[in-house]
């Protein structure tokens, strides 16, 4: 490109980001005009071209969210329409027999709460650890065959979480594969996703607590404390390798491109300067990844709270592994309860959007390009 | 080279030999997967490690391909046309209207294009799971539950993808469209000839990532359908797991259908991975 052609366009572009700049005095009068039209034609053609969007968006998505609202404080069964005359107004009981009142619907959210907590607790560190590690390792410029492991760890993100739940169903039947393996070293492994023991509660019993003491009998949220600190059952612990095993192939892929951001000169000179492995990773590497590492914390986090599908699978076995989630189509499509339904969706909302309010805020916006 | 000491042999070694075992712990359950989908039932069942079929038996794979079986619950072959029909419709859908959409708000000067960016920056912390109940609410009340519009009509677009888009656009040079605009063209011919061959990275990551969205989609089809006329493979297979099958584990013939599930997308993927970035980033946010 010539000289005179590229300030010839960058005056252009500059004149179009400011009308009626010192450098539009130096074109012809011409191209004023035609800015003019040009805006009257953009603000019909932008409108044309994000209404299909939008429209979907709208009829689909924020419309379905108010009616959602709504039928959180009705009783309505999913039979007739939402608006007919069969359809009361229940004011706040909905989310009060999940919340405060006691009963099944409150015993079962506690419980799902519960579980679902437990499930974050451990995938969240362990698939961000994993992913980093992985991350590390696949990094190492003297690393022959890169491009394999790295797509071996990706492949299990990209498979349908049904499928591989199937497969994870097999592999920890009672005579499964995972079953057989530890029979080697002579552990007989449980029945994992048919039991519904707590793993903490499981080892307090064999180290002789057989029962509870009495402060842990206080209820909270339907569920005694006792059962609040079960720990994940062993129906929870297969769903949690399974999301641990699914999900830090991906995370993997962001420390990978963070990676390419750290000067390798960076790295070379602390190895210079002596630093072992370990030193490095903790001085040099990670303070340069603190912006990923908080994002995938924070990605894990809503992620791990919205698990569905592989619960539809497991959680008719086990009652164990309801999540929030699940409960709110459980009690909508299998009991009729849509307002309870309702309200559990709308409470998982708010949750899921305080955390990404939350992240918005510690992650930067051009991370997420 | 001779200078850089800092990988001794054997750690070099130790490096290879952890990342060997970790990778084989990353396939084994594939590996699993295709030993058992071509066992006989009962030899699956109790001998579920063995990574050699004994004896080989293609019960499984036949009964999912339709072949000498007799279709009623599984019938998998019509999922699978299901899941095609659904997924491609879906995909250009997301394609034609994310990226008008992307452009829009990336380039075109409208009245309320802050306000309509502030709505899609907002949808996109929807999280799917809320979505369930009222999306349900919606299609019935348009008629369209149980139907391949219901399925398609809602997901033809979405948040995150329009997001990607603009992304994509905002990096090409506004010198190219003034100059196009100068010659004469038009708003849609300028973005049609002119800006989109320049954000072909763009569309196909779009494009993986939509067909993989649509393609893995489970939850939403789950509730927007009932009857086994409309099951994709996922609503299918997930009907099989949870017990739609008369008789027996049948684990070969599940574990084939997984497979089938699982290939299409897996073939599209490491084709076109090298297009695949940090964008896939937008995606892992909304799962």
């Amino acid at each position: 490109m010539t000289t005179p052609s590229r300030v010839g366009t960058e005056a252009l572009a500059a004149s179009g980001a400011k009308p009626g700049g010192r450098l539009g005095v130096l074109r012809l009068p011409r191209p004023g005009r035609r800015r003019s039209s040009a805006t009257a034609g953009q603000n019909a053609g932008g409108w044309l071209f994000v209404s299909p969007a939008l429209a979907i968006l709208l009829l689909f998505l924020v419309i379905p969210i108010c009616l959602a609202v709504y039928v959180s404080f009705t009783d309505w069964s999913g039979l007739t329409s939402p608006f007919g005359p069969t359809v009361h107004g229940v004011g706040l009981s909905n989310y009060a027999s999940l919340v405060t009142q006691p009963g099944l619907n409150q015993q079962l959210f506690g419980t799902s709460v519960r579980d679902n907590f437990y499930y974050v607790v451990f995938v969240v560190p362990l698939q961000t650890a994993l992913a980093l590690w992985l991350a590390i390792v696949v990094n190492n410029r003297f690393l022959k065959g890169r491009g394999l492991f790295r797509l071996a760890f990706y492949f299990p993100s990209v498979t349908s979480s049904v499928a591989i739940t199937t497969v994870f169903i097999f592999l920890f039947q009672g005579t499964g594969a995972v079953n057989r393996f530890l029979s080697f070293f002579g552990v007989k492994g449980p029945n994992w996703l048919y039991d519904s023991r707590g793993i903490f509660n499981t080892l307090f019993y064999n180290l002789g607590m057989h029962n509870p003491p009495a402060w842990s009998n206080h209820m909270f949220l339907g569920i005694s404390v006792w059962q609040w600190l079960a720990g994940p059952s062993f129906g929870m612990c297969v769903l949690i390798i399974l999301a641990t095993w699914t999900t830090s192939g991906t995370f993997m892929l962001l420390f990978l491109a963070a990676m390419q951001g750290i000067p390798a000169d960076v790295e070379e000179a602390s190895e210079i300067d002596g630093a072992t492995s370990w030193q490095r990773f903790r001085r040099v590497t990670l303070p340069m990844l603190r912006p990923v590492v908080v994002l995938v914390l924070t990605l894990g986090l809503i992620g791990t709270w919205q698990v569905f599908d592989q619960v539809t699978l497991v959680g008719p076995h086990n009652p164990t592994t309801y999540t929030p989630a699940y409960l709110s189509y459980y009690l909508s499509f299998q009991n009729s309860q849509f307002g309870q339904g309702a309200a559990i969706a709308f409470l998982l909302f708010v949750l899921i959007v305080i955390l990404t309010l939350l992240q918005r805020r510690f992650v930067k916006e051009d991370l997420t390009r | 080279m001779s200078t850089r000491t800092y990988r001794s042999p054997r750690r070099q070694l130790l490096s290879y030999a952890l990342l060997i075992l970790f990778a084989a712990l990353f396939l084994l359950p594939f590996l699993l997967q295709i030993a058992n989908s071509l066992k006989t039932d009962g030899d699956a069942s109790s001998n579920g490690l063995s990574l050699i079929p004994h004896p080989l038996s293609t019960a499984g794979w036949q009964q999912v391909l339709g072949v000498g079986g007799t279709p009623g619950v599984t019938d998998f072959p019509r999922w699978f046309v299901n899941s095609v029909l659904v997924s491609v419709l879906i995909t250009a859908g997301r394609v034609f209207l994310d990226s008008l959409a992307g452009y829009a708000l990336a380039r075109l000067q409208f009245r309320g294009r802050r306000l309509v960016f502030g709505l899609i920056v907002a949808t996109l912390m929807v999280p799917n799971v809320a979505l369930l109940i009222p999306q349900f609410l919606v299609i019935k009340e348009l008629g369209i539950f149980n139907s391949y519009p219901g399925m398609v009509l809602p997901m033809l677009t979405d948040a995150t993808g329009i997001y990607m888009m603009r992304q994509f656009f905002m990096q090409v040079p506004v010198v190219l469209e003034e100059s196009a605009r100068i010659d004469g063209a038009g708003t849609f011919t300028t973005y049609w000839r002119v800006v989109l061959p320049m954000v072909k990275p763009g569309i196909i990551t779009l494009t993986i990532l939509s067909f993989q969205g649509a393609w893995n989609q489970y939850a939403f089809f789950l509730v927007a359908t009932v009857s086994p006329q409309y099951f994709t493979l996922t609503t299918g297979l997930a009907n099989v797991v949870n017990g739609g099958l008369s008789a027996g584990n049948q684990f070969p013939l599940k574990l084939a259908a997984a497979m089938l599930t699982t290939v299409p997308v897996a073939i599209l993927f490491f084709v076109f991975q090298r297009y695949l970035r940090a964008s896939r980033f937008d995606a892992a946010v909304k799962g």
